[in-house]
């Protein structure tokens, strides 16, 4: 399932209209992880304050996204340093990375209600499939 | 038994009154028909998509019977299991992830986090369910 070269126009098409909410779309992406996919605060316990309105981290994380974006044609390079960390020092349970898309993709669901079609929503799926791929890279 | 919150019971009915079955049901089909490929084999027989209102109605009923959603899909869970052969795994991560997304396109800024917990919470119990005639 890897990424066509109609995918990777679509994703850039689509994520060029993303940018300007990144961070609003990030943010909210991090706070319905926590509150529909409880068990994901478990990797949060460090922050003192884990309501939805404090997700700041979904800022760092949608840029990192739009990063790969940029670099799509290899993820896997792109994303070394970041599967490193989440490899070795987060130590997050790879299976999260699908539950974070998930709830991103119900975010740019509700922020583009018509543009986010089935066309974009297949190669965006595909796209953050390929980037946890890349994420997981160094795990084992 | 599920213990559903006076919330979650409350969310889940205002979220059936407000979604159009004509529109939702078929959208949501045709939706996973193009995200997931593969689901297209179960469909060869299924007629016109706009039959997928049927869909929408089968989980009105359980909306009408959150205290007893096991035996409310009894039949539908044979049906699915032994008639149709959909393998189950399809039923969250393809159908209900989609289903999840096209009702948040409808409801906006309504399908906040609590509302979509609650969703979600209901399809999984709506999974479990359909899951259990299967052998």
């Amino acid at each position: 399932m890897s990424l066509s070269a109609k995918d990777k126009e679509i994703v850039k098409a689509f994520w060029a209209k993303v940018s300007g909410r990144a961070d609003n779309i990030g943010g909210d992406a991090v706070a319905r992880m926590l509150t529909v996919y409880p068990q994901t605060k478990t990797y949060f316990s460090h922050w003192k304050d884990l309501s939805p309105s404090s997700a700041p981290h979904g800022a760092t994380v949608m840029a990192a996204v739009t990063d790969a974006v940029s670099k799509i044609d290899d993820l896997i390079g792109a994303l070394l340093s970041l599967s490193e960390l989440h490899a070795f020092t987060l130590r997050v349970d790879p299976a999260n990375f699908k539950v974070l898309s998930h709830n991103l993709l119900v975010v740019l669901s509700t922020t583009f209600p018509n543009d986010f079609t089935p066309e974009v929503h297949v190669a965006i799926d595909k796209f953050l499939t390929a980037v946890a791929l890349a994420l997981s890279e160094k795990y084992r | 038994m599920v213990a559903w919150t006076d919330f979650e019971r409350a969310t889940i009915k205002d979220i059936f009154s407000k979604i159009d079955y004509e529109v939702v049901g078929p959208a949501a089909i045709s939706r996973f028909l193009i995200v997931y490929p593969w689901t297209q084999r179960y469909f060869a027989g299924f007629g016109n998509l706009y039959n997928a209102a049927v869909v929408m109605q089968g989980l009105e009923k359980v909306v009408k019977n959150m205290d007893n959603i096991k035996a409310t899909f009894t039949e539908l869970s044979t049906l699915h299991s032994e008639k149709l052969q959909v393998d189950p795994d399809n039923f969250m991560s393809c159908s209900f992830d989609c289903l999840a997304i096209v009702v948040a396109a409808q409801l906006g800024k309504d399908f906040t986090p609590e509302v979509h917990a609650a969703f979600q919470k209901f399809l999984a119990v709506v999974v479990s369910s359909l899951r259990r005639q299967y052998y």
